[in-house]
């Protein structure tokens, strides 16, 4: 905007005044636009750098979120109820099925009314993570998880939510296992681990702090355990604390190096409601991902606990281990998150 | 899609709306360019029919322009328009004056054949009925075509199915390489090389049936890429590119455009010599590796960035929506986990540059790279459908050329190049002057069917395309130095027979689960340009997966089952073999336990087995006394491979916790297609056939 033309101006307008002294000389209007404008960029400059000034050092990096554990037990325990309910075939009915299993034990812990009030919305949380077929018992086994699933809505569930994170491609494990179709034909919702689904969340763990968290898991009212009882090369024998890998996204490959440790924080950080074991067909060599009809044995048993280091204890008499062999029910033990000395429990065989 | 600015149409009207004063005057007084489209040459004399080709007649050029006497001379000679645009404005001025209205209807309509539209330049001749629904066929053709494409191209991945049986054998549901079965380039490279037509590929020969019927409707149709090219021909050019630039543009250049015949005999050469390199140029390879390894990946960066920034705001239902979105983008577009692709770069790079050309010359690639529409240009000249022109009608108002895709000379004055045409019927649309005729078996006086190429350029890269193939193979990655990387989907035939099926379509990476499959740069040497190779550390070979076989056109990947893969009765199909560093293993050199390599191999019995050791590991920390830090003893499981049974699927290698360089990697050693890439003495046969 040129001042001298403008009319109205504070400089008087001379006309003899030539125009190398008119742009060599401006007005004091002009001069404190100018000089105020240069004042105000840099003054805007200095405020916008110094809001964002990082200081550096690693300290910087840290998140600052506070730790978290996802307890979704309930409140009270009944006396009357199973701690730790087993069914097994019965003398008069050698071949149950999976749907009886699963309706026995979960009776025998009071029925799911007690778990699930109407409305909720409820995870089930089953083992999808190989591309196997339910007949390698590497995954849960699909029946277990439909009668879970049925028992679920039955208490009045609102929604119930089938969602793992996979080893292997995800789309072939959900479907080569049979849960999805199963699933999917009971009308719960089917969700895939997509990259997007996972959040970095800090855990109360010892060498577990923060890793991205499968949200779908976690973000329930209620969440049921279904994982598959199986042999495991690393850790011996794997199943309810062991199946928390599943909310974990990033590189997973890494916890091997302290997987007892790992599976303890785990199983800290997610505490279920319900606990349903499936152990119809174990996988009793070459776990967890098998591949050989040969190394599975039926044994046409499923238990359910709210305890998951006592599922896991008496899960891993199943396949001939003791739990002095198993560290990771030690350290469970040890933090206070169940009982190791499974016998202690009411344990009901029904 | 075509340029319709006012712009253009101003200069049309201009060019058009002349008259025998204007035309002296413009020639007298106006000697050069900016009349040059009003040219006025010796066919304009009445005659019907054959006329001299003015871009075939040597003498013509435009140096020897015929003097303005000699127009003036030439010009009585013309009959006037039948109908002159003036006095058809003037019936159209007086139909609205009530005063003048018997005067004007009395001018207008006498010996009125047909209605004329006094919105179209020139004498306004509206092109007929079944012309114009053709053109919005051929429109709603390309749109279908390419979305079809698109489609295909998004499918091409398992995403799974809530209604499939656990025992249901993992297939894709359609026919996503259907466009490639359906290319007769890529039909013709596989005959010259494998001297058969594997499967599908049959398709090919009924779009051979469809050229010699239409000509090369394929191009100007159906072509995916052929599409891309003529939207881009359509938005791209700037303001310079519109008008006479346009027109020019769209003028047959012989020499450019024979560019893809030459390109096309060298690349079936190279197929004769054993290599289907002529993939590297075939349009639809190149939309599908392109737009599948490069732009559909890079969307979903963009978009798991940008929905992913959406969480941080503090909103939920806004949340909500995003993850909804990413959903619904994850099921129907790119699958669940980010795709990445070794090397894309280059490839997106030359798609980029291909397309921005069309800035300078529209449908470049078509006009002068593509080798598949050279190889459909040779059936279109035996095609019945095609082009007469009545020369003497022509008004030279360039409109045919500005919306020419194919630059085959529609204009009047020239010879239709029938080779080049894509039938897209642009020009007899645009055409107000009744010149241009679409028809079965047209009279052929004004057509060329054939380019004229130059024999001894044409000699020159056929004999390049030919000579190339020896060339990259004593270039040492076959024979006698092969690349431990080149590790090849399951399924794949032997190395040569191989690299005479492969034209570099990129299915087989689209479709893997895992993105285990990528472009191999120079790893395969130069002739493998493109090739897929499998990079564990990237993604692994999915155990049960065969559907890189189920999506190949060309049985570079043969079609095998899971039970052929898996080795159930049968050798399993090996793609590699697995070798441990022991300096970088952590229960070998570490003395920490870790072994997931063998938590995740497959195979059954598992091709890594452990050995149960107790290990002596110092201790971390010093003694109270600062004295040397204590041994102690672990106990380790430490693996090894049995190369008998590692099948090289490189699941150990996509796992190993060794982040940068694996502690546990595949070569290609011991792949069971080859019979001299091997480790072990029983897997060499020199007896059996390869």
């Amino acid at each position: 905007m040129d001042a001298e033309n403008r009319p109205g101006s504070e400089t008087p307008c001379v006309p003899s005044e030539s125009l190398s002294q008119k742009l060599t000389n401006p007005s004091r209007r002009e001069l404190i636009k100018r000089v105020g404008l240069s004042a105000s960029v840099l003054a805007a400059s200095a405020l916008v750098g110094r809001a964002v000034w990082d200081q550096g050092g690693f300290g910087a990096a840290t998140s600052s979120a506070a730790r978290q554990v996802r307890d979704y037990r309930l409140a009270s325990s009944a006396a009357d109820f199973a701690e730790l309910a087993i069914a097994k075939p019965k003398p008069g009915d050698p071949e149950p099925t999976a749907e009886q299993l699963v309706r026995r034990v979960v009776e025998a812990m009071g029925g799911m009314k007690r778990f699930i009030s109407r409305g909720d919305v409820v995870v089930v949380k089953p083992n999808i993570g190989w591309d196997r077929m339910p007949i390698h018992a590497a995954n849960t086994n699909p029946d277990v998880v439909g009668a879970v699933i049925q028992l679920a809505f039955e208490a009045g569930a609102k929604k119930v939510v089938v969602a793992d994170g996979s080893c292997n491609d995800p789309n072939r494990c959900f479907q080569r296992s049979g849960i999805w179709r199963k699933a999917y034909s009971l009308g719960a919702e089917v969700v895939l681990p997509a990259e997007h689904r996972f959040r970095t969340t800090r855990m109360k763990g010892e060498i577990l702090d923060e890793w991205p968290i499968f949200t779908t898991l976690v973000d329930a009212d209620k969440v049921i355990n279904v994982p598959v009882a199986k042999h495991h090369n690393l850790a011996k024998y794997t199943a309810a604390m062991k199946n928390w890998y599943g909310v974990l996204g990033g590189r997973r490959n890494r916890l091997h190096q302290n997987i007892d440790v790992s599976i303890a924080d785990l199983a800290t950080f997610m505490r279920p409601t319900l606990v349903v074991v499936d152990a119809i067909r174990v996988l009793m060599r070459n776990g967890p991902q098998g591949g050989n009809i040969d190394d599975t044995k039926v044994l046409n048993t499923v238990f359910a606990t709210v305890d998951q280091v006592a599922a896991d204890a008496f899960g891993a008499t199943l396949i001939g281990q003791h739990r002095d062999n198993v560290p990771y029910l030690k350290m469970g033990h040890e933090r206070g998150l169940g009982t190791m000395y499974w016998e202690t429990l009411r344990v009901k065989d029904v | 899609m075509e340029v319709e600015t006012s712009s253009v149409r101003v200069k049309a009207h201009a060019g058009v709306t002349l008259d025998v004063a204007a035309l002296e005057h413009a020639l007298t007084h106006d000697t050069e360019s900016s009349h040059a489209h009003v040219e006025p040459i010796g066919w304009k004399t009445g005659e019907v029919g054959a006329v001299q080709a003015i871009d075939r007649d040597a003498s013509w050029t435009p140096k020897t322009r015929r003097s303005p006497e000699a127009v003036t001379q030439l010009i009585p000679a013309k009959p006037p328009p039948r109908k002159e645009p003036e006095v058809m404005a003037a019936a159209e001025h007086a139909r609205a004056s009530a005063v003048e209205a018997a005067l004007g209807i009395g001018v207008g309509t006498p010996q009125k054949k047909k209605k004329v539209d006094p919105k179209r330049p020139g004498s306004g001749i509206p092109a007929r009925r079944s012309i114009r629904v053709l053109m919005w066929a051929r429109r709603a053709s390309q749109v279908g075509f390419f979305s079809l494409f698109m489609y295909f191209l998004f499918q091409t991945g398992f995403h799974g199915s809530f209604a499939a049986k656990a025992d249901t054998p993992v297939r894709l549901p359609l026919p996503v390489e259907a466009f490639l079965l359906a290319d007769p380039f890529v039909g013709a490279m596989t005959v010259l090389s494998t001297h058969t037509v594997y499967r599908g590929l049959l398709w090919s020969v009924g779009l051979i049936a469809l050229t010699l019927v239409v000509g090369r409707v394929f191009c100007g149709w159906i072509c995916p890429f052929g599409t891309l090219h003529h939207f881009f021909g359509w938005i791209l050019p700037s303001r310079k590119g519109r008008g006479a630039a346009r027109v020019a543009a769209n003028k047959t250049h012989e020499r450019r455009q024979n560019v893809k015949y030459y390109l096309m005999y060298a690349f079936l050469l190279s197929a004769v010599a054993g290599s289907a390199i002529g993939g590297l140029f075939d349009p639809i390879c190149i939309a599908v590796r392109a737009i599948g390894l490069g732009v559909i990946p890079g969307l979903q960066y963009v978009a798991h960035r940008g929905l992913g920034a959406v969480q941080d705001v503090p909103v939920r239902p806004l949340q909500a929506a995003a993850d909804k979105t990413q959903d619904a983008l994850a099921s129907a577009v790119w699958g669940s986990h980010q795709f990445y692709f070794h090397q894309t770069w280059l490839i997106v790079a030359l798609l980029v540059a291909v397309l921005f050309m069309n800035r300078f010359v529209p449908r470049f690639w078509c006009r002068v790279l593509c080798p598949l529409g050279a190889f459909l240009g040779v059936f279109a000249k035996f095609a019945l459908f095609g082009m007469e022109k009545d020369h003497a009608k022509c008004t030279d108002c360039n409109l045919c050329l500005v919306h020419c895709q194919g630059a085959d000379s529609p204009q009047g004055g020239v010879k239709w190049r029938q080779d080049e045409c894509h039938v897209c019927l642009n020009c007899e649309t645009a055409c107000p002057e009744d010149v241009i005729k679409f028809r079965f078996l047209p009279n052929r006086t004004s057509a060329l069917s054939a380019p004229a190429l130059q024999r001894r350029t044409l000699l020159a890269t056929t004999a390049a395309g030919a000579a190339f193939i020896p060339m990259a193979r004593i270039a040492d990655s076959l024979d006698v130095n092969y690349h431990a990387k080149v590790i090849r989907p399951p399924g794949a035939v032997e190395e040569r027979a191989f690299l005479e099926r492969c034209i570099r379509c990129a299915e087989c990476m689209k479709v893997c689960p895992n993105n285990a499959l990528h472009p191999a740069l120079f790893e395969a040497g130069i002739e493998g340009l493109w090739t897929p190779i499998l990079i564990a550390r990237i993604g692994y070979c999915e155990h049960s997966c065969v559907l890189c076989g189920q999506v190949c056109p060309t049985g570079a990947i043969q079609k095998i089952t899971e039970k052929e893969k898996l080795g159930l009765g049968v050798p399993p199909v090996k793609i590699g073999t697995a070798f441990y560093d022991h300096g970088r293993c952590l229960p070998w050199s570490m003395q920490t336990p870790c072994i997931v390599c063998e938590e995740f191999c497959p195979t059954s019995p598992k091709a890594i087995w452990v050995e149960e050791v107790e290990a002596p590991v110092r201790d971390s920390k010093p003694g109270p006394s600062g004295e040397q830090p204590a041994m102690l003893t672990v106990k380790l499981q430490r693996p090894h491979v049995d190369p008998s049974l590692c099948i090289g699927c490189g699941a150990c290698e996509k796992v190993c916790p060794v982040q940068d360089q694996p502690a546990v990697y595949i070569t290609s050693v011991g792949e069971s297609r080859s019979k001299s890439n091997v480790i072990l003495l029983e897997n060499t046969n020199y007896n059996q056939k390869t």
